[in-house]
């Protein structure tokens, strides 16, 4: 189905988003002027974007401590993002959480997770209260490679099966859990799908540096979900452009490899090349996009530099509802 | 005011709450019971019988029958619990908190705090702990030892089934994570229940036995050893003020200081073994906020520092009996 030029605008422009937050975050990161760990989505926009673009808020996403994109994509504040990597009381999570715990429940975004493979039973629970809800809503969990190494992963699909839960199991293939490649981690040594399909699940497989793969993929997984067939999964294949985290020296990597990948598989240029080409969008307005994309992350910046800093008296609340 | 079994008051409990609020959501490992089988739903009903009739009442979206997952089955709670719902997942054995602890330990625990206080976490996460049963080391252990020491969760041992009640209804209508630990050797316990809709609030502890003399502290099935060994201490006129504390997060600090200021002796009885347990934390509790209320050292009576055993000689003898705790209270006493 074709989309609208509005619609590839605002794919897009998420898209750019993403990227122009990841490389920002990537300098800044160098300079040591934000503290922790933080893993960048840089490379895979394209999935999280291709996902979301058919969720409505009321759906729901589990994440992974790669997590930037899905939130973005998702629909999480810029600025509230950025100030809570930076750690301000201001931002999305009053800094209690930073860039492995970015959650905005209000937005379907059930949290980034610090922990491999932990959100897959999460999403499957999330899963089965849009069941019972009964409107169609499905929950989707975002796994990589490396988590779907975690026994969770695995029970989390046996689970979504006996229960019919509508969940999707976005695996995103980036080749590498941490620092550890696919071909020696994933003893199939084949695909990731192929497991879930042993679990008896449809299952699809797409390039995931295509936007226009991933959601076309998606269209059809969710006509297939939201019409009560159960879960369902989906492997993408996807690239990453920086380290498993920031100062990670990406010593593993084959030569050329990362230029290889930023020239021939880098999401937002493939974008680019097929609306040029098709006709639906022209350079200039990719630039413009891009433009805007770079002065949102520029005011997200500005602002989690001048923002407040939390006290030590905020160590204390958030830990229950009611003590 | 009715008379009813432990375990009953907590399948009551937990119907009238699905029917009061539907929200709540029952899942867990044969919470019905012969799901794919040809005796069909509900052949079991929930291995504790905590569970009967909920399947047959509330139907399969309610009542979740789950494969032997655990990690699945609390993380299920959690995306529920953070997508509106009331979850009660059981986990049957406290022990198998070891198989599902990262999504108790690191999200469910966690969520509130990580997400800057903007969700709620109302999972309620069942689970029958302790010994009695010659069920071995690994059917046999206590969890709140574990689990009161984790930021982020309330912890709920009711040693009658009034206390089931009142302490469950309060779990199930609160918006936090709370693990409910029933002890698997009071299940067939009986006990007058009050009739009507009330509550009991955590961090509020029962006095079970009063006296001057001697404050005995203990939770689940060591409530009753304790009454046992206060009546003995009686009859030779030793007056124990006997406080269970039904939530050991929160915890009533306040019972318990105010009892050791009059006592000044304190004996701690604790199923767990004893290192880095409930019986130290409120040893280290009294020793700093009461020091100059006491008269002699605190007393613990806690199983050894071993796994448990499974023959009955040796179960006896590892677990705190009533002559154990009678012995520490008159230790304490004779201290000059």
């Amino acid at each position: 189905m074709q989309l609208s030029r509005d619609e590839l605008i605002q794919a897009y422009r998420k898209m750019a988003t993403i990227r122009a937050f990841e490389e920002r975050l990537h300098d800044i990161i160098a300079t040591g002027e934000i503290a922790g760990f933080t893993h960048l989505y840089c490379g895979q926009e394209a999935v999280a974007v291709g996902v979301c673009e058919h969720l409505a808020i009321e759906d729901k996403i589990v994440s992974t401590h790669r997590g930037h994109g899905h939130c973005l994509a998702k629909g999480c504040d810029v600025t509230g993002m950025m100030k809570e990597i930076w750690g301000s009381r201001e931002g999305l999570c009053k800094g209690k959480g930073g860039s492995m715990h970015i959650a905005d429940i209000d937005k379907g975004m059930l949290g980034a997770n610090g922990i491999v493979g932990a959100g897959a039973p999460i999403a499957v629970g999330a899963a089965m209260s849009c069941k019972l809800d009964g409107e169609g809503r499905v929950a989707i969990t975002f796994s990589g490679d490396g988590a779907c190494n975690q026994g969770t992963t695995f029970e989390a699909m046996n689970m979504a099966v006996v229960t019919k839960a509508p969940c999707i199991f976005v695996f995103e293939n980036n080749h590498y859990s941490e620092h550890t490649g696919f071909e020696y981690a994933v003893g199939t040594q084949k695909d990731i799908a192929s497991r879930a399909e042993a679990f008896g699940m449809k299952v699809w497989r797409a390039d995931g540096c295509d936007f226009f793969a991933v959601h076309d993929t998606m269209r059809e997984i969710l006509e297939y979900v939201r019409a009560g067939n159960g879960p369902a999964a989906v492997e993408f294949d996807t690239e990453r452009f920086y380290g498993h985290f920031e100062g990670d020296p990406q010593n593993y990597r084959g030569e050329g490899e990362l230029d290889r990948i930023r020239e021939t598989r880098d999401c937002l240029k493939i974008f680019r090349q097929k609306v040029t080409e098709a006709g639906l969008l022209d350079e200039a307005v990719i630039d413009e996009l891009n433009e805007a994309a770079e002065a949102d992350v520029d005011a997200a910046v500005e602002a989690s530099r001048a923002a407040d800093r939390p006290t030590a008296e905020d160590v204390l609340t958030d830990v229950y509802v009611e003590y | 005011m009715a008379k009813m079994m432990y375990r009953d008051a907590v399948r009551l409990t937990i119907a009238e709450e699905m029917e009061r609020d539907e929200s709540v959501v029952v899942l867990g490992e044969d919470v019905v019971g012969g799901m794919g089988t040809d005796g069909g739903p509900e052949a079991i009903g929930g291995i504790w019988s905590t569970s009967t009739g909920l399947f047959d009442k509330f139907g399969a979206n309610r009542v979740i029958d789950t494969p032997i997952s655990e990690s699945a089955i609390v993380g299920a709670a959690a995306g529920l619990a953070l997508s509106g719902k009331r979850p009660v997942a059981e986990l049957m054995f406290a022990d198998f908190i070891g198989v599902s602890l990262d999504q108790i330990w690191n999200q469910i625990g966690k969520f509130r705090y990580m997400f800057g206080g903007k969700t709620r976490c109302p999972a309620v996460i069942r689970m029958a702990y302790g010994g009695g049963y010659n069920a071995a080391a690994q059917h046999s252990q206590c969890a709140h030892q574990i689990l009161t020491g984790m930021a982020g969760l309330k912890v709920v041992m009711p040693s009658t089934p009034e206390d089931v009640r009142g302490l469950l209804r309060t779990a199930l209508r609160g918006d936090d994570p709370v693990m409910f630990l029933e002890h698997k050797a009071l299940y067939a316990v009986e006990g007058e229940v009050p009739d009507g809709d009330w509550t009991i609030p955590f961090a509020h502890a029962r006095q079970v036995t009063s006296g001057e003399d001697v404050t005995v502290l203990a939770t689940g099935l060591m409530v009753g050893i304790a009454e046992a060994a206060a009546e003995a201490a009686a009859e030779d006129g030793i007056g124990v003020d006997l406080i269970d504390l039904r939530t050991t997060s929160p915890l009533d600090e306040e019972a318990i200081l105010d009892s050791v200021e009059v006592t000044g002796r304190l004996v701690i009885v604790d199923e767990a073994p004893p290192r880095c347990s409930l019986a130290t934390d409120l040893a280290a509790l009294v020793a700093n906020k009461a020091f100059s209320s006491l008269k002699a050292p605190i007393e613990m009576v806690t199983a050894p520092h071993t796994p448990v055993p499974f023959a009955s000689e040796l179960e006896q003898a590892y677990l705190p009996s009533p002559d154990d705790v009678e012995a520490a209270v008159r230790k304490t006493l004779a201290y000059r």
